[in-house]
């Protein structure tokens, strides 16, 4: 089959007087922090399916790495990510250069700063433990300011643009530099007791509502909105169409940011958090199916008269499938609200599946797509590898897959396992350990689903490297036609 | 398309864009409204209903004392919660197995919360007093001595590790800052605590041929653990349970 890719050679957007520098800088960021992020991932799956894997050192234990995991590819490949796009398309979009080149630039190194403070503190046991807001008060602090510097560079191009009309992608961008904003500093309240240590302000299930409200909010602020935002920019880009339906855009947009917030209680389904809380949770879960589908199917519409081109296109591929698993996993997120279901499945596997199909699939595959798409646009050149572009997607997919069902069958079992009680009615499996033990095939299956994943995106890497400096590549970039 | 769905298509455009698109401080505003208002109906009367911040307050439960405090301490350094639960789920299967269902006034000293998202292993919240002291010490030095089949790592170092009664000080003081009712919070009276209730459980472990010294990380661990669902269990057991 002949291998094309929709990101041909356009022009690189340094001649329109765009910063095109910030963008190859997070681009390549964010390459880097992938790697790292989903390799760490690798290590925990190991240690799960083979304890010796922790290696007996304090700073290699699950228990350390695993924080470092979910923050390395949340933040660093995310954020990068995001920042990546949202720093190329709002140029674009607004026909302006950045507000600030120096705001740009210390949002840039004051990010990674973050990234790398992180990969110190967390492996030494410094956390808060909260998840996903794990690190120390000082790093809370100076993710403020950063943030701060990132929503005045943001604004302010706003302010100077000369587009009128914001595009769908900027609000949803806007709602990201606010939400994240507040949900980071409500979260991080907290009394230092040593430069190392605090205690959060809220205690007991008020701390945990708190968390869980911004827990579920990352999701939904961090890995949602800003990547339906690039989908929105990307996607049509790609696909050279436009998108299906503006009106859809506007309905789902407000309606995901006004529910999306409430969702968060049903982390916390079965606890003794009043019922009214657990019960908002649950509904406006359930709600958010609507603007959740609105999204997707928005994105798959939009390929209408296109889908001939999925076929040959390895970056249209990649943004399918993302689209296709967002629609899965919020499916699978609000049937999990159900109080009933969620008895079933917390605590469980079924949960870490349910994660990974939304930031494997979604996340990643949208985050791939965009990526192949621009490293063309931005250095003004063809893909060093177009078919291994193609093999990454299928190691990804077929590696997502073999995940979230091994996740779904551990989860379901160990559920059920758990609950299990014997016509005495006293427990079936009253041993524990004899649970965990019948897990054990599913975590090496869940270890190469993963792996495979890594090796994909380790072969992006590379294709990138020799896409940018590998022999073949023009030593400037030479701009073609204005898009 | 059809020429309708154009129409309407543009009619809804033009009022969207009037109100917003071409206004980013207005989205800006009307964005924050809309994540505000779920944000504030269920947070704010949580946040009301007490004003230290704990939702429900029993006097029934006690702070931890500073050496469950330094415990507590090394269990969030190690990662603990992020393979045991602290939440017992009011389901008959859960009752059995862990003991009865968690209040709410049982976390109002747990700054922060480890309810905990998954159970790679067994829930902690009411281990408490459910083995001794050695076993515990056994536990970390090497799981599978004590649980054949457990995943879980060894944590030999907290063996040789000692923890500082200025440092343990200084969380006693950010705690009670924050509501936390101690008695004192001199380094004096902190570290007279530790010694005190480090010494009982270097004497239990002598029983069982183990020594170690009050000031060890795994003493304070071991008194975090044996702490940990005994003030519910105590006072569930005098009133029946019925609340």
């Amino acid at each position: 089959m002949e291998q094309t890719t929709s990101g041909t050679v356009a022009a690189t957007g340094a001649d329109q007087g765009y910063d095109m520098a910030i963008v190859k800088m997070f681009f390549t960021a964010t390459v880097v922090w992938a790697l790292v992020g989903m390799l760490v991932g690798v290590i925990i799956a190991t240690q799960l399916a083979w304890w010796p894997a922790n290696l007996g050192l304090p700073w290699t234990t699950f228990g350390r790495l695993r924080p470092l995991h979910t923050n390395a590819v949340i933040f660093a490949f995310g954020g990068n990510v995001v920042f990546t796009g949202i720093y190329h398309s709002m140029q674009r979009l607004l026909k302006t250069r950045m507000f600030s080149d120096t705001l740009s630039r210390i949002h840039f190194w004051g990010w990674q700063g973050i990234i790398v403070l992180a990969a110190v503190t967390l492996p030494l046991g410094m956390t808060q433990s909260k998840e996903y807001a794990e690190l120390i008060w000082p790093i809370d602090v100076l993710i403020t300011l950063v943030w701060v510097v990132f929503a005045i560079n943001f604004f302010g191009t706003l302010a100077i643009r000369k587009v009128q009309h914001l595009y769908v992608a900027i609000w949803f961008y806007m709602s990201f530099v606010i939400t994240i904003a507040v949900l980071h500093i409500v979260n991080s309240l907290a009394i230092p007791a040593t430069l190392f240590r605090s205690y959060p302000i809220y205690a007991g299930l008020t701390d945990a509502l708190v968390q869980w409200w911004y827990g579920h909010n990352a999701v939904g602020f961090f890995l949602t909105t800003p990547f339906l935002g690039l989908m929105y920019y990307y996607l049509p880009k790609a696909a050279e169409r436009p998108i299906y339906s503006y009106r859809l855009s506007i309905l789902h947009f407000w309606a995901l940011v006004f529910l999306y917030i409430w969702a968060g209680p049903h982390h916390l389904l079965y606890s003794s958090l009043p019922d009214w809380a657990q019960t908002l949770g649950m509904v406006f879960s359930i709600m958010l199916l609507a603007p959740s589908w609105g999204g997707m199917l928005n994105g798959l519409l939009t390929l209408k008269g296109s889908w001939d081109r999925v076929r040959t296109d390895p970056i249209l591929k990649f943004m399918v499938v993302a689209i296709s698993f967002y629609g899965m996993s919020t499916f699978e997120g609000p049937m999990m609200s159900i109080r009933a279901v969620n008895g079933l499945a917390h605590y469980t596997n079924w949960v870490i599946g349910h994660v990974h199909s939304g930031a494997l699939g979604w996340v990643g595959m949208i985050s791939f797509g965009m990526m192949y798409w621009m490293v063309q646009n931005i250095w003004g050149r063809q893909l060093a590898h177009p078919k291994w572009a193609t093999h990454h997607f299928w190691l990804a997919t077929i590696g997502i897959v073999l995940y979230t069902v091994s996740m779904w069958a551990a989860g379901l079992m160990e559920g059920l396992q758990w609950r299990a009680l014997n016509d005495a009615g006293q427990l079936a499996n009253p041993i524990f350990m004899d649970i965990t033990q019948r897990l054990n095939p599913f975590l090496w299956l869940r270890l190469v689903g993963g792996t495979m994943y890594l090796v994909g995106a380790i072969m992006m890497a590379i294709n990138f490297w020799q896409t940018i400096r590998g022999p073949g590549a023009k030593a400037e970039p030479t701009p073609v036609a204005a898009d | 398309m059809s020429d309708n769905h154009k129409e309407s298509e543009k009619a809804y455009g033009r009022i969207h864009r009037r109100l917003f698109e071409g206004k980013a401080a207005i989205m800006a505003i009307a964005t924050t409204v809309a994540i505000s208002v779920g944000a504030l109906v269920e947070l704010v009367p949580m946040f009301t209903a007490s004003s230290s911040l704990s939702w429900e307050r029993a006097d029934w439960v006690t702070p931890y004392t500073p050496l469950e405090v330094a415990g507590r301490d090394i269990y969030i350094r190690e990662g603990c919660y992020l393979c045991h639960s602290q939440m017992i789920r009011p389901m008959r299967a859960e009752i059995l197995r862990y003991g009865d269902w968690t209040r709410s006034a049982e976390y109002q000293y747990d700054r922060p919360f480890l309810l905990g998202s998954r159970r790679l292993g067994p829930d902690l919240q009411r281990v408490g007093g459910k083995y001794p002291d050695a076993w515990h010490y056994e536990h970390m030095r090497d799981p599978r001595s004590t649980s054949p089949g457990s995943i879980m790592p060894t944590y030999a170092w907290l063996l040789r590790a000692k923890i500082d009664p200025a440092d343990v000080t200084a969380s006693v003081v950010a705690l009670s800052k924050v509501g936390t009712p101690y008695p004192n919070t001199d380094e004096g009276w902190v570290s007279g605590q530790l010694q005190q209730q480090g010494t009982t459980i270097v004497g239990n472990l002598s029983t069982a041929g183990i020594t170690a010294a009050w000031d060890d990380e795994i003493v304070a661990l071991i008194a975090y653990l044996q702490r940990l669902g005994t003030d519910g269990k105590a006072h569930l057991a005098q009133t029946g349970g019925d609340q």
